[in-house]
């Protein structure tokens, strides 16, 4: 069963200096691939650092590997991601008038995704 | 490395908003790189090291390799055609190209709008709504001995706006630097930025408003239930300290981030926190500026408003601007499939636009200009490479406390900058419309008003 979290995007060093470099490879997709999650979350649901998951909204849904961040630097329930084409999946277009779409605090469905299988 | 070196000294960083303006840059001339970016941070030192000169197409048509002149009929045609045509990006430019980019829109009687819609275009409404008390970043550095940092992380999207401005230098009224300062971070969860802060407080997501709006009662002497903690994971003893400390301090000063405007409660939120700002000049002098991102969001910001009168998402579509967020806007423009045709200047919302926004502007024919190539670059009909703003071009750029700053080149690029582009872009259109776009079912200018005009 998913379970219900609250994602956060954001801006990251690593983000910054890799999007100079280029967007289209590397770094800058590592980095907006792989989405921050509190240990004693991923410890119940079976996840290690690496590990697939799968988030989704009522807009879309995207694939992310997973980090540990300890319970002290980000809460139970709360997720992490930087910004990028992923993060962009899970957004709704609507504004509510104000030209600014939700990208934080985005009710998302958490999923662990099985590791695929070896060759 | 070549021999042939060159230092350019107090260059601009244009990678975000502190525009930091004391860079001494190291130039290798015959490889048209810099080697060496003395006093940039680590956002900076990538900037300046990843803009070298890259063996790109000047233009790409449909993916085809084209002349810049090549480029620019195409476009024009593609935006003389269209009937709602989208101007949009322009935060990372100068200001001179965004001056050429607004004359084009009106002249198309198009949509032009800014990366500050996504960003604090929540905050320009809240300022218009309640006002601003500010200051400049120098201000900041000389006077106040108390920083509110609210809803961004400095530490690792403006690296030195703490050095430079906010924590550790020393000013005229603050001689000891961090030891006269009282830091506080307000956000959702511990960032970089945190172990620079003495007091952080940590509020539940979708609860800023909340927690300002309960800042605001007690400065004004009202009481404030406990069962504020419950809602907000904030207790109250947190929030009568801080506000002591905030009516105590001699200059204060909120420096806010998108936690606040990406958020629940946008411009509402903004507004609590200017409102703040006021509420706490009946005891001490506060002042309140947005944290911005890009290197020249402001310049749009000023740009577009001493053009149009209206700070971003300003439509020309019946002759005289207008301004409407939410209808105007681009993400809106996009996601309702209004636009036909889209001018994307140094910007990539197809990395960073909601998903629907996006499937739109693939439908659309869309023009790009920038120095990378880009998602969005990707799926442009005409994609122009062009000049790095501060690095290979120069001009004029706002920082984010609206100081204008102009840059100094490092090293000359082959590549047109977006200002020769565009201009070229507007030119073509002129002809090719006879002049601007008559709104439709306007009456033809007659012949005596049109010669006097």
């Amino acid at each position: 069963m998913p379970e219900m979290m609250t994602l956060i995007g954001g801006r990251t060093s690593k983000q910054g200096t890799s999007l100079t470099h280029g967007k289209l490879d590397g770094e800058y997709l590592e980095v907006t691939s792989t989405v921050e999650m509190n240990v004693e979350d991923m410890a119940r649901l079976g996840l290690k650092n690496g590990s697939r998951v799968k988030l989704r909204t009522p807009e879309g849904e995207a694939v992310l590997k997973c980090k540990g961040r300890e319970t002290k630097d980000l809460p139970r329930g709360i997720l992490f991601l930087a910004y990028g084409p992923l993060s962009s999946q899970l957004m709704a277009g609507d504004t509510a008038g104000t030209g600014m779409p939700i990208s934080k605090n985005l009710d998302v469905e958490v999923e662990p995704v099985p590791d695929q299988a070896g060759p | 490395m070549s021999d042939n070196l060159k230092v350019v000294e107090n260059a601009t960083c244009t990678f975000c908003g502190c525009v930091c303006d004391d860079m001494n840059l190291t130039v290798d001339v015959d490889e048209h790189r810099i080697t060496k970016a003395e006093n940039a941070c680590i956002l900076g030192k990538a900037w300046f090291r990843e803009h070298g000169i890259e063996q790109r197409p000047f233009a790409l048509i449909d993916g085809h390799e084209a002349t810049t002149e090549a480029g620019v009929e195409e476009a024009a045609q593609i935006l003389a055609r269209a009937r709602f045509p989208m101007i949009y990006g322009l935060s990372d430019t100068t200001c001179e190209a965004q001056r050429v980019a607004v004359g084009l829109a009106d002249m198309l009687g198009g949509t032009i709008d800014t990366t500050t819609s996504v960003c604090h275009g929540p905050s320009g409404i809240a300022f218009q709504g309640v006002g601003e008390s500010t200051a400049s970043l120098g201000e900041l550095k000389n006077r106040a001995d108390m920083i509110v940092f609210w809803g961004g992380n400095p530490a690792e999207a403006h690296p030195r706006l703490f050095s430079r401005y906010a924590v550790t230098p020393k000013g005229m009224y603050i001689p000891n630097g961090r030891k006269d300062r009282t830091i506080v971070l307000v956000d959702v969860r511990r960032t970089a930025s945190t172990p620079a802060a003495d007091i952080f407080v940590q509020v539940k997501p979708r609860s800023d408003f909340e927690v300002l709006w309960a800042l605001r009662a007690l400065v004004k002497g009202r009481k404030v239930d406990p069962s504020i903690e419950r809602r907000t994971g904030v207790s109250l003893a947190v929030l009568e300290d801080l506000v002591a400390r905030m009516k105590r301090c001699n200059y204060g000063a909120f420096l806010f981030g998108m936690g606040l405007t990406m958020n629940r409660g946008r411009h509402f939120n903004s507004a609590a926190l200017l409102a703040l700002a006021t509420d706490l000049n009946q005891f001490t002098h506060w002042v309140a500026k947005p944290v911005r991102g890009h290197g020249n969001v402001t310049g749009a910001d000023n740009v577009v408003s001493w053009q149009t009168g209206f700070p971003f998402g300003v439509n020309f579509s019946r002759g005289y601007p207008r301004f409407n967020p939410g209808e105007f806007t681009t993400v809106d423009v996009l996601a309702r499939g209004d636009a036909d045709a889209a001018l994307i200047i140094a910007s990539d919302p197809a990395s960073n636009f909601p998903k629907p926004a996006i499937e739109h502007l693939k439908r659309i024919p869309v023009i790009v200009l920038d120095p990378k190539a880009t998602l969005t670059s990707r799926l442009a009909r005409v994609a122009f490479t062009t000049a790095t703003y501060g690095i290979n071009v120069t001009g004029t750029v706002y920082r984010m406390d609206d100081v204008a700053l102009t840059l100094r080149p490092a090293f000359p690029s082959p590549y047109p900058s977006d200002e020769q582009v565009l201009t070229a872009i507007r030119d073509r259109v002129r002809v090719l419309l006879g002049g601007n776009r008559l709104p439709a079912g306007a009456a033809p200018i007659a012949p005596a008003v049109a010669a006097a005009s």
